[in-house]
Protein backbone atom coordinates (compact mmCIF):
# COMPACT_ATOMS: atom_id res chain seq x y z
CA UNK A 1 0.00 0.00 0.00
CA UNK A 2 2.80 2.67 0.91
CA UNK A 3 3.81 2.53 -2.81
CA UNK A 4 1.20 5.14 -3.32
CA UNK A 5 2.93 7.29 -0.85
CA UNK A 6 6.15 6.42 -1.83
CA UNK A 7 5.18 7.00 -5.87
CA UNK A 8 4.18 10.39 -4.40
CA UNK A 9 7.38 11.31 -3.22
CA UNK A 10 8.91 10.41 -6.52
CA UNK A 11 6.46 13.15 -8.21
CA UNK A 12 7.30 15.42 -5.62
CA UNK A 13 11.18 15.37 -5.82
CA UNK A 14 10.45 15.55 -9.31
CA UNK A 15 8.67 18.91 -9.31
CA UNK A 16 11.54 20.01 -6.89
CA UNK A 17 13.79 18.90 -9.44
CA UNK A 18 11.70 20.41 -12.13
CA UNK A 19 12.12 23.98 -10.31
CA UNK A 20 16.02 23.68 -9.50
CA UNK A 21 16.75 22.16 -12.90
CA UNK A 22 14.33 24.59 -15.28
CA UNK A 23 12.72 21.52 -17.51
CA UNK A 24 8.87 20.99 -17.62
CA UNK A 25 8.41 17.42 -19.04
CA UNK A 26 9.94 14.29 -17.47
CA UNK A 27 10.35 11.23 -20.30
CA UNK A 28 12.23 8.79 -18.08
CA UNK A 29 12.73 8.12 -14.51
CA UNK A 30 15.46 5.78 -13.95
CA UNK A 31 14.87 4.39 -9.86
CA UNK A 32 16.96 2.08 -7.84
CA UNK A 33 15.11 -0.43 -6.36
CA UNK A 34 17.28 -2.75 -4.00
CA UNK A 35 15.73 -6.30 -3.42
CA UNK A 36 15.54 -6.16 0.35
CA UNK A 37 13.70 -2.71 0.13
CA UNK A 38 10.19 -2.86 1.03
CA UNK A 39 8.99 -1.84 -2.55
CA UNK A 40 7.14 -4.26 -4.81
CA UNK A 41 8.17 -2.84 -8.17
CA UNK A 42 5.32 -4.21 -10.15
CA UNK A 43 3.33 -2.48 -7.10
CA UNK A 44 5.67 0.87 -7.92
CA UNK A 45 4.74 0.73 -11.27
CA UNK A 46 1.43 0.47 -11.34
CA UNK A 47 1.02 3.28 -8.81
CA UNK A 48 3.48 5.58 -11.05
CA UNK A 49 1.17 4.91 -14.03
CA UNK A 50 -1.61 6.11 -11.79
CA UNK A 51 0.12 9.54 -10.30
CA UNK A 52 2.51 10.59 -12.40
CA UNK A 53 -0.81 10.87 -15.31
CA UNK A 54 -2.24 13.11 -13.25
CA UNK A 55 0.82 15.60 -13.51
CA UNK A 56 1.38 17.77 -16.85
CA UNK A 57 5.38 17.48 -15.49
CA UNK A 58 4.78 13.21 -15.49
CA UNK A 59 1.73 12.52 -17.67
CA UNK A 60 4.10 11.02 -20.23
CA UNK A 61 6.83 9.81 -18.13
CA UNK A 62 8.41 6.32 -18.58
CA UNK A 63 9.28 4.66 -15.15
CA UNK A 64 12.40 2.19 -15.22
CA UNK A 65 13.42 0.35 -12.54
CA UNK A 66 16.52 -0.76 -12.27
CA UNK A 67 17.02 -4.04 -9.23
CA UNK A 68 19.93 -3.98 -6.74
CA UNK A 69 20.50 -7.65 -5.53
CA UNK A 70 20.85 -8.01 -2.21
CA UNK A 71 24.38 -8.47 -0.18
CA UNK A 72 25.13 -9.07 3.47
CA UNK A 73 28.63 -9.89 5.45
CA UNK A 74 28.73 -12.78 7.22
CA UNK A 75 30.09 -12.39 10.67
CA UNK A 76 31.09 -16.17 10.82
CA UNK A 77 32.62 -16.13 7.41
CA UNK A 78 33.77 -12.54 7.45
CA UNK A 79 32.89 -11.55 3.91
CA UNK A 80 30.21 -10.60 1.49
CA UNK A 81 27.80 -12.70 0.53
CA UNK A 82 24.42 -12.88 -1.46
CA UNK A 83 20.96 -12.65 0.00
CA UNK A 84 17.48 -12.34 -1.45
CA UNK A 85 15.71 -11.64 1.54
CA UNK A 86 15.96 -10.61 5.09
CA UNK A 87 15.38 -14.01 6.33
CA UNK A 88 18.19 -16.08 4.23
CA UNK A 89 20.82 -17.56 6.15
CA UNK A 90 24.50 -17.24 4.77
CA UNK A 91 24.65 -19.30 1.54
CA UNK A 92 28.31 -20.30 2.64
CA UNK A 93 28.08 -21.51 6.42
CA UNK A 94 24.28 -21.62 7.12
CA UNK A 95 24.54 -18.92 9.62
CA UNK A 96 22.31 -15.82 10.68
CA UNK A 97 24.77 -13.64 11.60
CA UNK A 98 24.54 -11.17 8.53
CA UNK A 99 24.36 -7.65 8.22
CA UNK A 100 22.62 -6.08 4.69
CA UNK A 101 25.32 -4.20 3.06
CA UNK A 102 23.44 -3.59 -0.19
CA UNK A 103 19.98 -4.05 -1.53
CA UNK A 104 17.99 -1.63 0.55
CA UNK A 105 17.83 1.39 -2.12
CA UNK A 106 14.65 3.12 -2.83
CA UNK A 107 16.44 6.19 -5.34
CA UNK A 108 15.81 8.29 -7.81
CA UNK A 109 18.68 7.86 -9.92
CA UNK A 110 18.77 9.73 -12.80
CA UNK A 111 15.95 11.33 -15.18
CA UNK A 112 15.81 12.29 -18.60
CA UNK A 113 14.14 15.22 -19.11
CA UNK A 114 12.83 18.51 -21.32
CA UNK B 1 6.52 13.89 4.47
CA UNK B 2 3.71 15.54 1.92
CA UNK B 3 4.10 12.77 -0.21
CA UNK B 4 2.05 10.42 2.21
CA UNK B 5 -0.89 12.90 2.40
CA UNK B 6 -1.76 11.65 -1.12
CA UNK B 7 -2.74 8.32 0.31
CA UNK B 8 -5.53 9.63 2.32
CA UNK B 9 -6.76 12.70 3.96
CA UNK B 10 -4.37 12.42 7.08
CA UNK B 11 -5.95 13.76 10.21
CA UNK B 12 -4.38 15.54 13.14
CA UNK B 13 -6.71 16.39 16.26
CA UNK B 14 -6.66 20.28 17.22
CA UNK B 15 -6.06 22.01 13.56
CA UNK B 16 -8.63 22.46 11.94
CA UNK B 17 -7.66 23.97 8.47
CA UNK B 18 -6.70 21.90 5.20
CA UNK B 19 -3.07 21.71 4.29
CA UNK B 20 -2.66 21.69 0.20
CA UNK B 21 0.14 19.27 -0.07
CA UNK B 22 1.48 17.68 -3.31
CA UNK B 23 1.57 20.25 -5.63
CA UNK B 24 5.23 21.82 -7.79
CA UNK B 25 6.22 24.65 -4.64
CA UNK B 26 7.93 23.93 -1.83
CA UNK B 27 7.00 23.78 1.50
CA UNK B 28 8.04 25.54 4.53
CA UNK B 29 8.01 22.97 7.19
CA UNK B 30 9.52 22.82 10.43
CA UNK B 31 8.14 26.36 11.32
CA UNK B 32 6.73 27.07 14.52
CA UNK B 33 3.35 25.82 14.66
CA UNK B 34 0.90 27.93 16.11
CA UNK B 35 -2.15 25.62 17.01
CA UNK B 36 -4.45 25.07 19.73
CA UNK B 37 -5.36 22.12 21.88
CA UNK B 38 -9.15 21.73 20.82
CA UNK B 39 -9.57 18.22 19.92
CA UNK B 40 -11.16 18.05 16.40
CA UNK B 41 -9.13 17.07 13.49
CA UNK B 42 -7.55 18.79 10.41
CA UNK B 43 -7.08 17.47 7.17
CA UNK B 44 -4.28 16.91 5.31
CA UNK B 45 -5.12 17.91 1.86
CA UNK B 46 -3.85 15.51 -1.00
CA UNK B 47 -3.32 15.39 -4.79
CA UNK B 48 -1.17 16.41 -7.20
CA UNK B 49 -1.60 19.51 -9.04
CA UNK B 50 1.26 20.12 -10.47
CA UNK B 51 1.34 23.98 -12.56
CA UNK B 52 3.80 23.91 -14.72
CA UNK B 53 4.09 26.45 -17.92
CA UNK B 54 5.33 23.63 -20.80
CA UNK B 55 8.39 25.00 -23.13
CA UNK B 56 10.41 24.21 -25.52
CA UNK B 57 13.89 22.50 -24.68
CA UNK B 58 15.91 19.82 -25.73
CA UNK B 59 15.79 16.37 -23.94
CA UNK B 60 18.64 16.27 -21.39
CA UNK B 61 19.53 13.60 -18.60
CA UNK B 62 19.97 14.68 -14.82
CA UNK B 63 21.62 13.15 -12.38
CA UNK B 64 19.83 13.47 -8.86
CA UNK B 65 20.28 10.58 -6.88
CA UNK B 66 17.91 11.48 -4.71
CA UNK B 67 16.35 8.96 -1.54
CA UNK B 68 12.68 8.12 -2.43
CA UNK B 69 11.96 8.69 1.38
CA UNK B 70 14.67 11.62 1.92
CA UNK B 71 11.54 14.19 2.54
CA UNK B 72 9.90 11.61 4.99
CA UNK B 73 13.84 11.35 6.84
CA UNK B 74 14.27 15.27 6.89
CA UNK B 75 11.29 15.43 8.90
CA UNK B 76 12.57 12.46 10.95
CA UNK B 77 15.93 14.38 11.63
CA UNK B 78 14.33 17.21 13.12
CA UNK B 79 11.86 15.47 14.88
CA UNK B 80 14.65 13.71 16.59
CA UNK B 81 16.39 16.56 17.28
CA UNK B 82 13.57 18.35 19.08
CA UNK B 83 12.89 15.02 20.87
CA UNK B 84 16.90 15.03 21.94
CA UNK B 85 16.58 18.67 22.78
CA UNK B 86 14.02 18.05 25.13
CA UNK B 87 15.24 15.39 26.61
CA UNK B 88 12.01 13.26 25.51
CA UNK B 89 12.27 9.72 24.91
CA UNK B 90 10.42 8.79 22.39
CA UNK B 91 8.97 5.09 21.09
CA UNK B 92 7.21 3.88 18.16
CA UNK B 93 5.01 1.43 18.79
CA UNK B 94 4.19 -1.06 15.76
CA UNK B 95 2.27 -4.11 15.36
CA UNK B 96 -0.61 -5.66 13.65
CA UNK B 97 -4.35 -4.58 14.53
CA UNK B 98 -5.28 -6.17 17.83
CA UNK B 99 -1.57 -6.88 19.80
CA UNK B 100 -2.77 -5.17 22.49
CA UNK B 101 -1.16 -1.63 22.08
CA UNK B 102 -3.52 0.44 23.14
CA UNK B 103 -4.07 -1.53 26.64
CA UNK B 104 -0.26 -1.67 27.01
CA UNK B 105 -0.19 2.25 26.86
CA UNK B 106 -3.03 2.61 28.91
CA UNK B 107 -1.34 0.13 31.42
CA UNK B 108 1.75 1.55 31.21
CA UNK B 109 0.43 4.95 31.74
CA UNK B 110 -1.01 4.28 34.67
CA UNK B 111 1.82 2.51 35.57
CA UNK B 112 4.51 5.42 34.94
CA UNK B 113 1.97 9.07 35.29
CA UNK B 114 2.94 9.83 39.15
CA UNK B 115 6.73 9.20 38.11
CA UNK B 116 7.59 11.59 35.80
CA UNK B 117 5.28 13.07 32.29
CA UNK B 118 3.96 11.21 29.37
CA UNK B 119 2.24 12.08 25.76
CA UNK B 120 0.81 9.66 23.46
CA UNK B 121 0.30 10.40 19.66
CA UNK B 122 -2.12 7.60 18.31
CA UNK B 123 -2.22 6.74 15.19
CA UNK B 124 -5.17 5.07 13.29
CA UNK B 125 -7.08 5.41 9.96
CA UNK B 126 -10.09 6.72 11.55
CA UNK B 127 -11.97 7.88 14.84
CA UNK B 128 -10.48 8.72 18.18
CA UNK B 129 -11.27 5.73 20.59
CA UNK B 130 -7.76 5.10 21.05
CA UNK B 131 -6.31 8.44 22.00
CA UNK B 132 -9.83 9.02 24.19
CA UNK B 133 -9.05 5.55 25.93
CA UNK B 134 -5.43 7.19 26.74
CA UNK B 135 -6.46 10.20 27.76
CA UNK B 136 -8.95 8.59 30.45
CA UNK B 137 -5.67 7.78 32.00
CA UNK B 138 -4.89 11.19 32.73
CA UNK B 139 -2.07 11.85 30.45
CA UNK B 140 -2.26 13.87 27.12
CA UNK B 141 -3.27 12.55 24.22
CA UNK B 142 -3.60 13.50 20.03
CA UNK B 143 -4.73 11.53 17.74
CA UNK B 144 -4.02 11.07 14.29
CA UNK B 145 -6.17 9.89 11.27
CA UNK B 146 -4.49 8.82 8.51
CA UNK B 147 -7.86 8.50 6.43
CA UNK B 148 -6.65 6.12 3.78
CA UNK B 149 -3.33 6.06 4.64
CA UNK B 150 -1.38 2.92 5.77
CA UNK B 151 1.09 4.80 8.47
CA UNK B 152 2.31 7.46 10.11
CA UNK B 153 5.09 9.58 8.60
CA UNK B 154 8.09 11.83 9.87
CA UNK B 155 5.38 15.27 8.96
CA UNK B 156 2.30 14.00 10.69
CA UNK B 157 4.59 13.59 13.53
CA UNK B 158 5.94 16.70 13.70
CA UNK B 159 2.62 18.58 13.31
CA UNK B 160 1.59 16.20 16.06
CA UNK B 161 4.49 17.18 18.49
CA UNK B 162 4.25 20.92 18.06
CA UNK B 163 0.43 20.35 19.01
CA UNK B 164 1.11 18.43 22.26
CA UNK B 165 2.41 20.04 25.32
CA UNK B 166 5.09 17.57 25.82
CA UNK B 167 7.22 18.18 28.51
CA UNK B 168 10.83 18.53 29.32
CA UNK B 169 12.59 14.56 30.25
CA UNK B 170 9.30 12.95 29.53
CA UNK B 171 8.27 9.67 27.47
CA UNK B 172 6.33 10.17 23.97
CA UNK B 173 4.56 7.09 22.57
CA UNK B 174 3.61 6.73 19.03
CA UNK B 175 1.06 4.11 18.38
CA UNK B 176 1.51 3.67 15.10
CA UNK B 177 -1.40 2.15 12.61
CA UNK B 178 -1.73 -1.41 12.79
CA UNK B 179 0.12 -2.34 10.73
CA UNK B 180 2.96 -4.99 10.12
CA UNK B 181 4.46 -3.85 6.84
CA UNK B 182 4.29 -0.11 5.82
CA UNK B 183 5.26 1.61 8.82
CA UNK B 184 8.49 -0.11 8.73
CA UNK B 185 9.76 1.67 6.01
CA UNK B 186 8.91 5.09 7.94
CA UNK B 187 11.16 6.53 10.45
CA UNK B 188 9.30 9.58 12.54
CA UNK B 189 12.12 10.05 14.84
CA UNK B 190 11.86 7.82 17.66
CA UNK B 191 14.76 6.24 19.64
CA UNK B 192 13.60 2.86 19.20
CA UNK B 193 10.71 0.91 17.62
CA UNK B 194 9.10 -1.45 19.72
CA UNK B 195 6.89 -4.28 18.02
CA UNK B 196 4.46 -5.99 19.41
CA UNK B 197 2.84 -9.45 18.94
CA UNK B 198 0.21 -11.36 20.57
CA UNK B 199 0.63 -14.84 21.23
CA UNK B 200 -2.38 -15.33 19.70
CA UNK B 201 -1.19 -14.71 16.40
CA UNK B 202 1.32 -16.64 14.64
CA UNK B 203 4.84 -17.34 16.19
CA UNK B 204 6.08 -17.24 12.28
CA UNK B 205 5.06 -13.30 11.97
CA UNK B 206 8.78 -11.90 12.58
CA UNK B 207 9.68 -14.44 9.31
CA UNK B 208 6.32 -13.56 7.60
CA UNK B 209 6.99 -9.91 8.00
CA UNK B 210 10.74 -9.25 8.02
CA UNK B 211 11.44 -5.64 7.42
CA UNK B 212 9.07 -4.67 10.48
CA UNK B 213 11.35 -7.23 12.91
CA UNK B 214 14.28 -5.71 11.65
CA UNK B 215 13.79 -2.33 11.82
CA UNK B 216 12.57 -2.71 15.75
CA UNK B 217 14.49 -2.98 18.32
CA UNK B 218 12.53 -4.42 20.86
CA UNK B 219 9.97 -7.37 20.44
CA UNK B 220 6.95 -7.48 23.12
CA UNK B 221 5.38 -10.64 23.52
CA UNK B 222 1.74 -9.44 24.91
CA UNK B 223 -1.15 -11.37 26.23
CA UNK B 224 1.26 -14.02 27.47
CA UNK B 225 -1.70 -14.58 30.03
CA UNK B 226 -3.31 -16.47 27.40
CA UNK B 227 -0.38 -19.12 26.14
CA UNK B 228 -1.88 -22.04 27.78
CA UNK B 229 -4.70 -21.72 25.31
CA UNK B 230 -2.84 -21.49 22.31
CA UNK B 231 -0.27 -23.59 20.16
CA UNK B 232 2.12 -20.53 20.42
CA UNK B 233 5.76 -21.65 20.47
CA UNK B 234 7.31 -18.58 22.60
CA UNK B 235 11.15 -19.83 22.27
CA UNK B 236 10.58 -20.40 18.19
CA UNK B 237 9.20 -17.11 17.65
CA UNK B 238 12.35 -15.11 19.73
CA UNK B 239 14.54 -17.87 17.35
CA UNK B 240 12.72 -16.54 14.60
CA UNK B 241 13.01 -12.75 15.25
CA UNK B 242 16.72 -13.23 15.99
CA UNK B 243 16.91 -14.42 12.89
CA UNK B 244 16.00 -11.37 11.06
CA UNK B 245 17.60 -9.36 14.14
CA UNK B 246 20.11 -10.96 16.33
CA UNK B 247 20.23 -7.59 18.19
CA UNK B 248 16.52 -7.59 19.17
CA UNK B 249 15.51 -7.42 22.75
CA UNK B 250 12.63 -9.66 23.75
CA UNK B 251 9.99 -9.12 27.03
CA UNK B 252 7.55 -11.14 27.51
CA UNK B 253 4.17 -9.79 29.51
CA UNK B 254 0.54 -9.31 29.45
CA UNK B 255 -0.88 -5.84 29.43
CA UNK B 256 -4.09 -7.18 30.93
CA UNK B 257 -2.86 -9.26 34.15
CA UNK B 258 0.76 -6.74 34.31
CA UNK B 259 2.57 -10.05 34.52
CA UNK B 260 6.07 -9.28 32.49
CA UNK B 261 5.39 -5.41 33.31
CA UNK B 262 8.03 -4.48 35.56
CA UNK B 263 11.13 -5.32 33.01
CA UNK B 264 9.20 -3.12 30.63
CA UNK B 265 8.64 -0.11 32.78
CA UNK B 266 12.00 -0.24 34.10
CA UNK B 267 13.82 -0.30 30.32
CA UNK B 268 11.63 2.98 29.81
CA UNK B 269 12.49 4.01 32.67
CA UNK B 270 16.39 3.83 32.19
CA UNK B 271 15.76 4.88 28.28
CA UNK B 272 14.46 8.11 29.63
CA UNK B 273 16.72 8.48 32.35
CA UNK B 274 19.62 8.15 29.21
CA UNK B 275 17.71 10.63 27.24
CA UNK B 276 17.15 13.46 30.11
CA UNK B 277 20.99 12.92 31.15
CA UNK B 278 22.37 13.87 27.45
CA UNK B 279 19.98 16.60 27.40
CA UNK B 280 21.45 18.01 30.63
CA UNK B 281 25.07 17.07 29.36
CA UNK B 282 24.35 19.07 25.90
CA UNK B 283 22.61 21.92 27.89
CA UNK B 284 25.73 22.04 30.26
CA UNK B 285 28.18 22.28 26.97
Amino acid sequence: MHEMSLTEGVVRILEDQAAAHGFTRVKTVWLEIGELSTVVPESMEFCFGAVAAGNPLTADARLEIIRVPGAAWCMDCSENVPVTSRVDLCPKCGGAKLAVTSGEEMRIKELEVE
Amino acid sequence: MCTVCGCGDAKVEGHPHSHDHGHGHTHDHGHDHDHGHSHDHIHYGHGIAGVHVPGLSQSRIVQIEQDILGHNNDFAGRNRAWLESHGVFALNLVSSPGSGKTTLLCRTAEALKSRFPLAVIEGDQQTSFDADRIRATGIPALQVNTGKGCHLDAHMVESAIARLDIAEDSVLFIENVGNLVCPAAFDLGEAYKVAILSVTEGEDKPLKYPDMFHAASMMILNKIDLLPHTDFDVERCIAYARRVNPEIVVIQLSARTGEGFDEWLAWITEGRRRMAAHRKGQAGS
